[in-house]
């Protein structure tokens, strides 16, 4: 039996490769609406709680809040977009759409699809990440060669929510449950991981758990690039996010191949 | 229109001459897959170097279940190099569940499965690379065009852009769809999104073609074009198998059939030799009276007779007795023909073919 699973993983390292150009091929159509789309949100998010907010906070951790904000939102904006991507976008290319069967009936592997799926999706994420970020900058809330050097930490948060959100999609029976995953993880995570307040504020024994969430890790990278400040652990950061595009990757790969190949 | 229609008809019939004395001789049966030149030229690897397989696909003992509910049940038949194999049955037989065993997307519960010579599911990916698919529900991605899903499709296949830019002149010939080349796919008609989907299954110019329910919710006239396409690949000496539930695809197309019912095979032949076996005699179907009563009146002149909904199914060995019988009573119709794979469906299990 796991020859079977060892069978599903992605056949080689190329093979991905045509899946990530039929999602950009399908999104070159719809480019402007889809850029437009994924950085509302996260703007709104901005110039909302900044402009609001800022008022009456003043300056958070030496910075203004609206700067403090922004680098939180360049991390929640890849966030958002890499899992709304996969929880609606994937599922509907694996069931109403049928995009996956067909291609599963080429010498693409279900290991394949999701790889190249994922990339797709940090695509989209970091896409929509450097567009905040490039408001950010014209605004000069942080310098333009710190977003260069953020731009790889935007694609690999990118990579790990795509992977945890996958694992949803493989479970998922319907749309309906996408609504758990999003108002029961993704939310809180926006206000654990120290997005929009300093994860000092929370209380003491939350900071250990909050701590160790992927948007916590991600930020505690993408914040002290976009405002200079010292990185602290830096290679903690990276490698749980690492650890969080990795093992949920194979995991969902073999719940795909029970769900898909009963 | 009827010229073009006599023109194809006549084609078809040498086809199926040559093809009928091909069958008497599988063995010497060589499937030629060179012979589409300006295909990709890839080439045709068999499992023992040098060989052709005179065997496209063998199932052999297979048995699946879910749960507790068997649907496919100790399943046995092999399909020749080149043969147009059909797998017939009432929704529900297994006939999609077998396809997706042969394709290695589902996992036989025991028995053996080898396409080309590759045992399957263990090796599909390598099966695959020498198979094409035409699903029973249309998988085509419908914001794109017609070329660009062809591209698409030919990427899976490691395929680069000139060598699927090379093949797609060729295989919009194959589907008709010169004109259509920069259409959008949700424009086209159910024929022509049909007509793609199985040039799309030829972009990697495989051997064997797996055809689920090809034709099935097409008006005839596009279902007649699906026929007259697979025939040329058939001259071509693709291997077809076929699933569906339409008697005159599987008796225009198939050299031999498969009859399955509940996931178990009921009978296997030649379309022809299956009718005269089972049946070998005129069909006289009666309807607009009480079906008892009407059995009764013409049961002495019947050789067998079956009721199913309205309809009595009288098959008689002397249906001039029977016309006689029937004339002049009121309200009663009836229609005189010669029989087809569904009275011996009919024959076999008590039940009409259709779901």
């Amino acid at each position: 039996m796991w020859k079977l699973y060892v069978a599903a993983l992605p056949a080689n390292g190329w093979n991905w490769i045509a899946v990530w150009r039929r999602n950009y091929c399908a999104w070159k159509k719809v480019a402007l609406a889809s850029i437009l789309g994924n950085l509302a949100d996260p703007l709104i998010y901005l110039f909302g709680l900044g402009a609001g907010l800022g008022m009456m906070v003043g300056r958070v951790d030496g910075v203004s809040y609206i700067a403090f904000l922004s680098a939180g939102m360049v991390a929640t904006s890849a966030m958002t977009a890499s899992t709304f991507e996969t929880i609606y976008a994937t599922f509907a290319r694996m069931r109403a759409q049928r995009t996956w069967e067909a291609i599963l009936h080429t010498q693409v592997t279900i290991g394949d699809i999701v790889l190249g799926e994922l990339a797709w999706a940090a695509t989209k994420a970091s896409l929509a990440g450097t567009g905040i970020g490039i408001v950010a900058a014209t605004l000069g809330y942080t310098e333009w060669v710190s977003l260069l050097y953020a731009l790889p930490v935007i694609a690999l948060t990118g990579l790990a929510f795509a992977s945890l959100a996958m694992i949803v999609t493989a479970l998922a029976p319907s749309y309906e449950y996408f609504i758990f995953y999003q108002t029961l993880v993704i939310t809180p995570m926006l206000f654990l991981s120290g997005a929009v307040f300093p994860v000092n504020q929370l209380p003491g024994a939350f900071q250990h758990f909050t701590r160790i969430l992927p948007l916590a890790h991600s930020i505690d990278v993408i914040r002290p690039i976009m405002l200079g400040s010292p990185l602290v652990n830096v290679g903690l950061h990276i490698g749980a996010l690492c650890c969080y595009a990795v093992v949920p990757f194979f995991l969902s790969t073999a719940l795909l191949r029970r769900r898909l190949m009963p | 229109m009827t010229g073009n229609g006599r023109v194809l008809r006549q084609e078809a019939e040498s086809q199926l001459s040559d093809r009928e004395m091909a069958q008497e001789a599988p063995c010497r049966l060589e499937p030629s897959p060179f012979e589409w030149k300006d295909q990709t030229g890839l080439v045709v690897k068999t499992a023992i170097p040098g060989a052709i397989p005179t065997v496209a696909i063998d199932v052999a003992s297979v048995t699946k279940s879910y749960g507790d509910k068997p649907v496919i049940n100790g399943l046995s038949f092999t399909v020749a190099a080149g043969e147009c194999f059909g797998l017939l049955g009432p929704n529900g037989a297994g006939k999609s569940t077998i396809t997706r065993m042969i394709l290695g997307m589902t996992t036989p519960g025991t028995g053996e499965i080898t396409v080309l010579g590759v045992p399957v599911p263990s090796r599909a990916r390598l099966a695959r690379m020498r198979i094409g698919v035409v699903p029973q529900f249309d998988n085509l991605d419908l914001e794109f065009t017609v070329r660009e899903n062809l591209l698409v499709f030919g990427r899976y296949f490691r395929m680069s852009t000139r060598e699927i830019e090379a093949v797609i002149p060729s295989l919009l010939e194959f589907a008709r769809l010169e004109n259509k080349a920069d259409a959008r796919v949700s424009d086209l008609s159910g024929g022509m999104k049909r007509r793609l989907t199985l040039a799309r299954a030829l972009i990697n110019d495989p051997q064997v073609l797996i055809l689920d329910e090809p034709t099935t919710g097409l008006d005839p006239h596009a279902r007649h074009l699906i026929w007259e396409r697979l025939r040329s690949l058939l001259a071509r000496g693709k291997t077809i198998l076929l699933t569906t539930h339409i008697m005159e695809e599987a008796e225009r197309l198939c050299d031999r059939v498969c009859v399955l019912e509940a996931g178990r095979k009921i009978a296997e032949g030649r379309p022809h030799m299956l009718i005269d076996e089972k049946i070998g005699c005129q069909v006289i179907e009666i309807y607009g009276g009480d079906p008892d009563e009407l059995s009764a009146l013409v049961s002495p002149h019947a050789r067998h007779i079956e009721v199913s909904g309205e309809t009595v199914f009288c098959y008689a060995f002397d249906p001039e007795q029977v016309r006689v019988q029937l004339d002049g009573r009121a309200g009663v119709r009836f229609l005189q023909r010669p029989p087809n794979l569904e009275d011996v469906f009919l024959r076999l299990t008590g039940r009409e073919l259709k779901d």
